[in-house]
């Protein structure tokens, strides 16, 4: 089986191990992953900071040669998407010009700069969605060498990849990674953060104001051993400034963060290196642990 | 006459009116504010934001931080009760705030114009060419060492790239389509 895959910018430098066991786990799916040839970056949130049509046109290129792309190599007229904010920049697009024609225009005449021409044909899906829909526990159960007995895992989903757009969960109490992380043998933590916002690029532009909500999911994750995300913002936010939240908040907020991804990997007989575990910033001792002993 | 007339308008355009037709059905119920996870940050709420951008506010509106606050998480795009574009109509005030060189928000700005740039430039992002270009542009001499504690960590596990050392891959420039953008926006 055969995807178009687009990994965006993230995935080529903060976020090269959730690219590495993206890819890793679908070859153990039987699929495989097109890199979609000369895509562009989608225009993260900066496009819509500063224009409308940009942001518009930026992940329009990405379809117009996804959907060249599709045809050349006549596979299913999709595109998987792991970073939700790529998902969700390319999925507005797919959704908006099906409704409004002047916009497509618009994105048309654009694009014609580089003689591309956008139909409106190729349907955006992210990672997530992938997993649970087209492969789901019952794929992975035979799949599984090690099961993670007793391990507590935080399902995180963020955002974008729930919201505005409802495709494949609750946008307000997801719980599509519950039966992925049963199906590894753990168990998941439960609590109330899964979709609340991780203050994105805040933590950039008004970082005293990002750090307070990831605090505050860090604080609820207390307990449980590690967090599964599955968005790069939301992976980095988390992650990186664990030492200054710690310090700040007085208690030790310490926890690992890693991509779901990695987590069904090392389940289904993956090495540390195959999935990047190296390469998160912040991975516990209780977690090493865990995974040296299984692993 | 008639032609001097035509060609000096009375009355500039007005920069919040797409904003406020995004708006126009508001109730004013306060859902958004409700659901909005930064409105302990903000100095209006979004529903006095809203208010405000429909009664024409602009010095108000683009004095206040709200905007700027939104981290685009959606919320209140899902429950608003009138299916309004709540998130988009955050971002198109920012969009007037960079368009107009609003002072106030000259640092969240200059961080996603150079970010674009990389962009423009290369098709991709690189991140340790925008977060440069960003630092030159702040002219803050310290602002850079926010940033050196990740930046030292990210580089040692060879997540980003001195841009000289790497060769850039992906698509090659878009000038093309950035300067055909702000052809069609300047004609709008």
């Amino acid at each position: 089986m055969k995807y178009l895959y687009y990994p965006g910018c993230s995935l080529e430098g903060t976020a090269i191990e959730y690219n590495r066991s993206t890819q890793a786990l679908m070859k153990l799916f039987g699929v495989d992953l097109l890199e979609l040839e000369g895509w562009n970056c989608c225009g993260a949130s900066a496009a819509e900071s500063i224009s409308y049509l940009l942001s518009m046109v930026l992940p329009a290129r990405n379809l117009a040669i996804a959907e060249k792309a599709v045809k050349d190599m006549d596979i299913k007229n999709e595109i998987l998407v792991p970073c939700s904010a790529c998902y969700l920049n390319l999925k507005k697009v797919e959704i908006k010009i099906r409704s409004q024609p002047e916009l497509l225009k618009k994105i048309n005449t654009v694009l014609n700069e580089e003689e591309l021409h956008l139909h409106g044909n190729i349907k955006v899906r992210h990672l997530l969605d992938v997993i649970i829909t087209d492969f789901g526990p019952e794929a992975i159960l035979p799949r599984v060498k090690r099961k993670f007995k007793d391990f507590l895992i935080a399902p995180y989903y963020g955002c974008q990849c729930l919201r505005p757009y409802i495709i494949f969960d609750d946008p307000e109490a997801p719980r599509s990674m519950e039966p992925l992380i049963e199906a590894v043998g753990a168990k998941v933590f439960d609590w109330a953060m899964g979709g609340k916002c991780c203050g994105a690029s805040l933590m950039n532009t008004k970082k005293e104001v990002g750090m307070e909500l990831t605090t505050a999911i860090l604080k609820q994750a207390k307990g449980a051993d590690a967090i599964i995300t599955v968005c790069p913002m939301c992976q980095m936010n988390l992650d990186a400034y664990q030492n200054n939240i710690s310090k700040r908040c007085g208690e030790n907020i310490r926890i690992s963060v890693l991509y779901l991804p990695q987590l069904l990997g090392l389940a289904m007989g993956l090495s540390k290196k195959q999935v990047g575990l190296d390469l998160n910033l912040t991975v516990t001792q209780e977690v090493k642990a865990i995974f040296n002993h299984y692993c | 006459m008639e032609s001097a007339i035509k060609q000096k308008p009375a009355f500039l355009p007005d920069p919040l009116a797409p904003v406020c037709k995004m708006l126009q059905a508001c109730i004013q119920c306060g859902t958004c504010t409700a659901s909005c996870v930064n409105s302990f940050a903000m100095d209006q709420t979004p529903r006095r934001l809203w208010r405000m951008v429909i009664m024409g506010q602009k010095d108000e509106v683009f004095r206040s931080k709200t905007f700027a606050l939104c981290s685009s998480c959606y919320y209140c795009t899902l429950r608003c009760p009138r299916g309004l574009p709540l998130t988009e109509a955050m971002a198109a005030l920012k969009q007037i705030a960079a368009k107009e060189k609003i002072a106030s928000c000259k640092s969240g700005t200059l961080f996603y114009t150079s970010f674009l740039e990389s962009v423009r430039c290369h098709g991709r992002v690189s991140e340790m060419e925008f977060m440069t270009h960003y630092f030159i542009r702040m002219k803050n001499p310290v602002a850079p060492f926010k940033y050196t504690s990740l930046g030292m960590r990210l580089l040692s596990k060879g997540k980003i790239a001195i841009p000289l050392t790497k060769k850039k891959k992906g698509p090659g420039s878009l000038k093309a389509l950035f300067r055909k953008v702000a052809e069609l926006e300047q004609l709008s």
